[in-house]
């Protein structure tokens, strides 16, 4: 590995964005973007899985017998979203309640299992942290982006508070308008950023 | 790999990482039980307090069977005498269950409600908790005087733009809310 | 008539993909072609209803007893996953036919949230129905409950795959291609879909 630490913060960013450029954990991206503090909320949730499982499963990957390699990276995945559902229950009932399904959901991410098996199985504690924060912090952007989009066009304010007069088009708080917001969106990450 | 994919070695690495896992998972469940029960309380009663006048005593969760259903209710005492009922009222929304507390004094008048939980639609039904209108409609409504139901349907309340069967379910919730409170008080007469 | 309801509610109001977003990165990958969405919503179909069946049960009779329903998310992935391997196992010895139809859409099915939401959903949420009372399904509630939404997950997906293959033909600028274009007519999709609510 060549990569310099630097590099492997950034990459998460723009050029292996999980959202816009890996398209993976779009069901978390649909359905909690109806306003930027929920995605920023289940962006913020998903990188304290991804960060803690990367580290842990980086610790345990060399001994791992092969074959069962999945199902512990699971039950480690697992771990650290029950403890994020413990803390959240504690500590911040309200997000809890919004986000709801979607917390115990990012089990089933493939972000968190796809940088396990692409990453964090074959690099040292420290990249894989650096990793997890750098696709986590992409993860975020994303969904904050999209969830502010939509939460403009949709009830007329920006991380609640109001910007134009009246209700705006509901139908992009709704489900239709989150298909079409990230499609849109994913048009203009591809006319403007992602490079050949 | 350092280690082979034979069976001892896949069930030992499988139990262990089990075992550690769920350990470390029973302890912080341990440790987070007591400040998730608090949390909860803490939320449960700042609905109740909401929905209910000032002062006067707060009793323990009491039932009462009303039409089949069971309600949970908290009554507030002062001097002796019940001030008023904060009852749990549970009715379908437009997405799922949609779960108020509603304050009643005993002669049946609405103090205020609150939603404890509910899956409406964002912007539309969800409005029941953010709507000033429609909240503050609830206040002081006197069921002897006006009718609880939607004005669509013949009724005293202005229902939310666009969103009549949220409407409809909030005000069945406290119809059924202001029944129970009748019951109450007729279990106290005799 | 309850079940009715709770069929059509599952299948078009609520639609689990169209309006709960759950399965949406399979529904992306493999709609492109009608014969490998028809392959997956059969696989789907499967494994939601039983393991639906196995973690209510499961939920029931040993982690409620035993207050352990904070492992749930944790148990039920775990069951999820050892199921879907054994279906595997056990379609390959008695009917290879059928494994070659849904076989390679099974791994895939462990990380499909579609199932792990169905099933965590059917034994924490209360469900409502028409002006029915909200209540926790029962055991055959929830059975006809998994079933009729995975039927409404193919539905969608076949939908979605029928109307991407015409897509494939048609020209569309650069920027759109692949899936951003699909996102856009799942939305349309979804828009018509929006047409049912108020329905049950």
């Amino acid at each position: 590995m060549t990569m310099s630490k630097f590099s492997i913060f950034t990459k998460g960013l723009v050029k292996e964005n999980p959202t816009f450029v890996l398209l993976l954990g779009l069901c978390p991206t649909l359905a909690t973007t109806t306003s930027a503090v929920n995605g920023l909320s289940m962006g913020l949730a998903t990188m304290f899985v991804l960060v803690l499982s990367n580290m842990a499963i980086s610790l345990v990957a060399s001994y791992t017998p092969d074959k069962v390699h999945i199902p512990v990276y699971i039950v480690v995945i697992a771990t650290f979203v029950t403890l994020l559902q413990f803390l959240m229950q504690a500590y911040t009932p309200d997000i809890y309640a919004t986000l709801g399904l979607f917390i115990p959901l990012i089990v089933v991410n493939c972000i968190v299992l796809g940088r396990a098996e692409a990453f964090a199985s074959k690099n040292g504690v420290l990249d894989s942290a650096l990793d997890g924060i750098g696709i986590g912090i992409g993860f975020t952007l994303a969904l904050t982006v999209l969830g502010l989009v939509r939460e403009i066009l949709g009830s007329g304010s920006a991380f609640g508070w109001k910007l134009l007069p009246g209700d705006g088009m509901l139908a992009f708080v709704m489900a239709p308008g989150a298909f079409l917001c990230l499609g849109y969106l994913m048009v203009l990450f591809n006319k403007f950023l992602k490079k050949e | 790999m350092a280690v082979q994919s034979n069976l001892k070695n896949m069930a030992l690495c499988l139990s262990l990482v089990c075992l550690v896992c769920s350990a470390l998972l029973g302890g912080v469940y341990a440790l987070t039980a007591e400040p998730i029960a608090q949390t909860n309380a803490n939320l449960l009663k700042a609905s109740i307090q909401a929905v209910l006048p000032q002062g006067g005593e707060l009793s323990e969760a009491k039932t009462i069977e009303v039409d089949g259903t069971v309600y949970e209710y908290y009554e507030s005492v002062a001097d002796g005498a019940p001030v008023a009922y904060a009852v749990k009222s549970v009715t379908s929304g437009f997405g799922g269950a949609l779960t108020l507390m509603v304050g009643v004094t005993p002669d049946g008048t609405i103090y205020n409600t609150s939603v404890l939980s509910h899956t409406e639609t964002p912007g539309l039904g969800a409005k029941c908790t953010t709507d000033e209108g429609f909240m503050a409609q609830w206040k002081g409504f006197d069921p002897s005087q006006k009718i609880l139901s939607v004005k669509k349907d013949g009724g005293d309340v202005d229902a939310i733009t666009a969103s009549t069967i949220t409407s409809r379910a909030y005000t069945l919730a406290v119809k059924n809310a202001c029944e129970v409170v009748k019951a109450i008080g007729g279990n106290d007469h005799e | 008539m309850e079940y009715l309801l709770i069929i059509v509610s599952a299948i078009f109001v609520n639609n689990i993909m169209l309006a709960q977003f759950l399965g949406t990165c399979p529904f992306i990958g493999v709609s492109s072609k009608l014969s490998t969405a028809t392959g997956m919503s059969g696989a789907v179909c499967f494994v939601i209803t039983l393991a639906t069946l196995v973690t209510y049960l499961l939920n029931t009779y040993l982690l409620v007893p035993l207050g352990l329903e904070f492992l749930q998310t944790i148990a039920f992935i775990l069951v999820i996953a050892s199921l879907v391997q054994m279906v595997e196992i056990v379609l390959k010895k008695i009917s290879p036919s059928l494994y070659q139809a849904l076989g390679i859409f099974l791994p895939l099915i462990t990380t499909n949230c579609a199932v792990l939401g169905v099933a965590i959903n059917v034994v924490t949420k209360e469900f409502s129905f028409g002006s029915g009372v909200p209540h926790m399904l029962n055991l055959g509630e929830s059975i006809v409950y998994a079933f009729a939404t995975s039927l409404g997950y193919g539905l969608a997906m076949v939908l979605f795959a029928g109307l991407r293959e015409h897509l494939a033909l048609n020209e569309v600028p650069k920027a759109f291609k692949g899936v951003p274009i699909a996102l856009i007519t799942v939305g349309i999709l979804a828009m018509a879909f929006m047409g049912f609510q108020g329905l049950v």
